[in-house]
């Protein structure tokens, strides 16, 4: 680590091997994101001059009208889902604490899935998403709250919450008119496929102001990873900080949710593989946020062309990874003692 | 120490004996509704015509639809009810479920790679029982052997669900014939049962309740721990083979005929076990009469709630259940230990 000290009485601390991990991540981000760009079944090779505002109409539709939003939403979703994921792991000690597995993500497709059979425009649906996603957050607070946040009753009431809202979503589904059911269905399982800038602009939006809300928590989340007595000595106000971190990170994923459907495990997934990669102790919001987006463009690149011919939605990709992440997870804990 | 006779209170048999013969009545009573109500909405009279005369017009609803339907109901409900209970006696664990546990799941991928992959359309039930082979030695695997705790079991359950319904739904998405095959069956639901398929599966569902119930003894013994079970008679290893030989035949079979059920092995249980006590030798046949009980009315209830269609029973067992699994985890259940 190394730490700098300009005048004025500030520190700045660097962890050589976290910044290399997050330039990494990034590079493969642009990389993955320009492949989606360029695209394999149909390249468009001139995409910078497109970008800059050439090239010949139908090259401009397919490359700025169905690639970039994509490309955008899945930034987006992913950079959501891997902060949001990294906030409520440190946030309750519980490296399971993630929030699709505690049921906020099925939360907001219920809210979602609600707009969809009653009829209503994308603000609609991101409204209703992140509402279902507060309320499954304060009803599954409410429920664990009396015995405290570690353990595995967190993760047990979000199994069975997330039980019950599959049963409430298979119900709307049947409520709804035939076409609309299709088409949430497809959306039940997490699908970049015809995502406009209608999806990404909320959700990007969000982003913007919550995220560096939250990265500029990081140090205060560090100390909470210590134990509520002891960050409060030290100064973190944790009873005001929790129910605003855990707020922010519910509201990106419901609008992550809203935006491509709940798209299962990348939040589980990224900050367990940040930490690993940055070998860094604390939440690692910033790797985090980094490997969720270029996981997500990395499994929707799979989606698209694992199969020739045929498209499968990015929900699927990610439940396989990150379902056989947790089973490896679990089996490498009880080794460890850990879970 | 001369061993004192354990005393008994009078009269418990008979009381247990009387409570299995109304368990019955009340099975019949279900089953009756499930007969009578649909989506056709026909009067009792016309449904007894139906049920016995040929030569009437609601014959053919009453035979080839709602009859079927409810004795799937029945031998499905009784499997994952047994089910259930021996997967909690084996596991030593209050949150044990078929479904839960991923086992149901196995099964469905097994059919869905069956079906979609190598093309089968027969068999369904020997790549279910297949399926349920697997997860259920890979969940306790993964869930840590001997040392699983109920919430590692649980999670590991909800793991491997995870992976295999993925799976699952991404061969439906890229088969479409298949999607049309199994787009409810995934969800659970007794609507397109027919009378072969009852058949098909009864021989596997009774094979599976004769070997539960010849372990129920034994099972109790394990409860006490291995050591005691054994100093009592039992062979531990050869015990826990016969009730997982048990669960995958009975979660196998039920999957095959009407797809993954989840939570009724969890609930009726449960509930079960507040009328006969942990004794297994009375909580299986009490289960294998109750759980139908519940499937049927489940069932009744998500046709009624569905109207003009039908709802699916799956989503009316996995609210119930989820809540009940609420409740457990409230009660301290699956963290205790």
């Amino acid at each position: 680590m190394i730490v700098l000290r300009p005048p004025g009485g500030r520190s700045l601390r660097l962890r050589p091997r976290a910044l290399a991990v997050g330039a990494a991540l990034t590079l493969l981000a642009v990389v993955l994101g320009g492949l989606t760009l360029v695209g394999v079944d149909r390249p468009a090779p001139d995409v910078p001059a497109i970008l800059a505002g050439g090239g010949n109409p139908a090259d401009r539709f397919i490359l700025l009208d169905l690639r970039l939003p994509r490309l955008a939403t899945a930034l987006g979703v992913g950079a959501a889902l891997g902060l949001a994921g990294a906030v409520c792991q440190s946030l309750l000690r519980n490296p399971l604490g993630s929030p699709d597995v505690l049921g906020f993500t099925q939360g907001a497709a219920t809210g979602a899935l609600v707009v969809v059979v009653l009829g209503g425009g994308s603000l609609a649906l991101g409204g209703a998403a992140v509402a279902g996603g507060l309320a499954t957050g304060l009803l599954g607070y409410a429920l664990v709250g009396r015995h405290g946040l570690a353990g595995h009753r967190v993760v047990l009431v979000g199994i069975g919450v997330t039980a019950i809202l599959s049963g409430v979503n298979g119900y709307l589904l049947t409520r709804a008119p035939l076409t609309d059911a299709a088409r949430a269905a497809l959306w039940l399982t997490g699908s970049l496929d015809g995502r406009g800038w209608v999806n990404a602009l909320p959700l990007l939006a969000a982003l913007a102001v919550l995220a560096p809300a939250i990265l500029a928590s990081g140090r205060a989340l560090r100390m909470i990873e210590l134990g509520d007595h002891l960050a409060t000595a030290l100064g973190v106000p944790v009873g005001r900080l929790r129910p605003l971190l855990l707020a922010a990170a519910v509201a990106l994923v419901s609008l992550a949710a809203a935006a491509a459907g709940p798209v299962s495990f990348v939040a589980l997934t990224a900050p367990h593989l940040a930490r690993r990669l940055t070998r860094a102790p604390g939440p690692n919001l910033l790797p985090a946020t980094l490997l969720g987006a270029a996981l997500l463009v990395a499994a929707d690149l799979v989606a698209q062309h694992a199969i020739a011919g045929q498209q499968l939605p990015v929900g699927v990709v990610t439940g396989v990874i990150g379902g056989s992440h947790l089973v490896w997870l679990l089996a490498v804990g009880r080794r460890s003692g850990r879970l | 120490m001369p061993a004192a006779p354990v005393a008994r209170p009078a009269g418990r048999t008979g009381r247990r004996l009387a409570g299995l013969a109304l368990s019955l009545l009340l099975l019949g009573l279900v089953a009756g509704l499930s007969v009578a109500i649909g989506a056709k909405q026909l009067s009792p009279a016309e449904v007894w015509q139906g049920l016995l005369r040929p030569d009437s017009p609601e014959y053919a609803v009453v035979h080839r639809m709602r009859l079927p339907r409810t004795l799937l109901g029945l031998v499905a409900g009784a499997a994952l009810g047994v089910a259930g209970a021996v997967t909690q006696a084996v596991t030593r664990n209050p949150l044990g479920d078929p479904g839960l546990l991923g086992i149901n799941a196995g099964a469905s991928a097994a059919v869905a790679t069956a079906t979609a992959v190598l093309g089968m359309t027969a068999g369904d039930i020997w790549y279910a029982l297949l399926g349920a082979a697997v997860v259920t030695v890979a969940v306790h695997a993964v869930g840590g052997g001997r040392a699983a705790t109920p919430a590692r079991l649980a999670l590991a359950g909800a793991a491997l669900n995870a992976v295999l319904y993925s799976y699952v739904s991404a061969v439906m998405l890229l088969d479409a014939a298949s999607l049309e095959r199994l787009r409810f069956w995934t969800v659970g639901s007794l609507a397109d049962a027919r009378a072969d398929t009852v058949l098909r599966v009864l021989p596997f569902v009774v094979a599976g309740l004769l070997i539960a119930l010849a372990t129920a003894r034994p099972l109790d013994a394990l409860a006490l721990g291995d050591d005691a079970a054994r100093a009592l008679g039992a062979r531990p290893g050869l015990v826990r083979a016969a009730a997982t030989a048990a669960i995958t035949l009975l979660s196998g079979a039920a999957t095959a005929a009407c797809g993954p059920l989840v939570f009724v092995g969890l609930l009726v249980p449960h509930l079960v076990r507040a009328l006969t006590g942990p004794d297994l030798r009375w909580l299986l046949p009490y289960c294998a009469v109750l759980a139908p009980v519940l499937l049927l009315a489940a069932d009744v209830t998500a046709r009624l709630l569905g109207r003009p269609g039908e709802l699916q029973v799956g989503t009316v067992t996995a609210v119930l259940g989820g809540v009940l699994f609420l409740h457990l985890v409230q009660r301290g259940a699956g963290v205790r230990r």
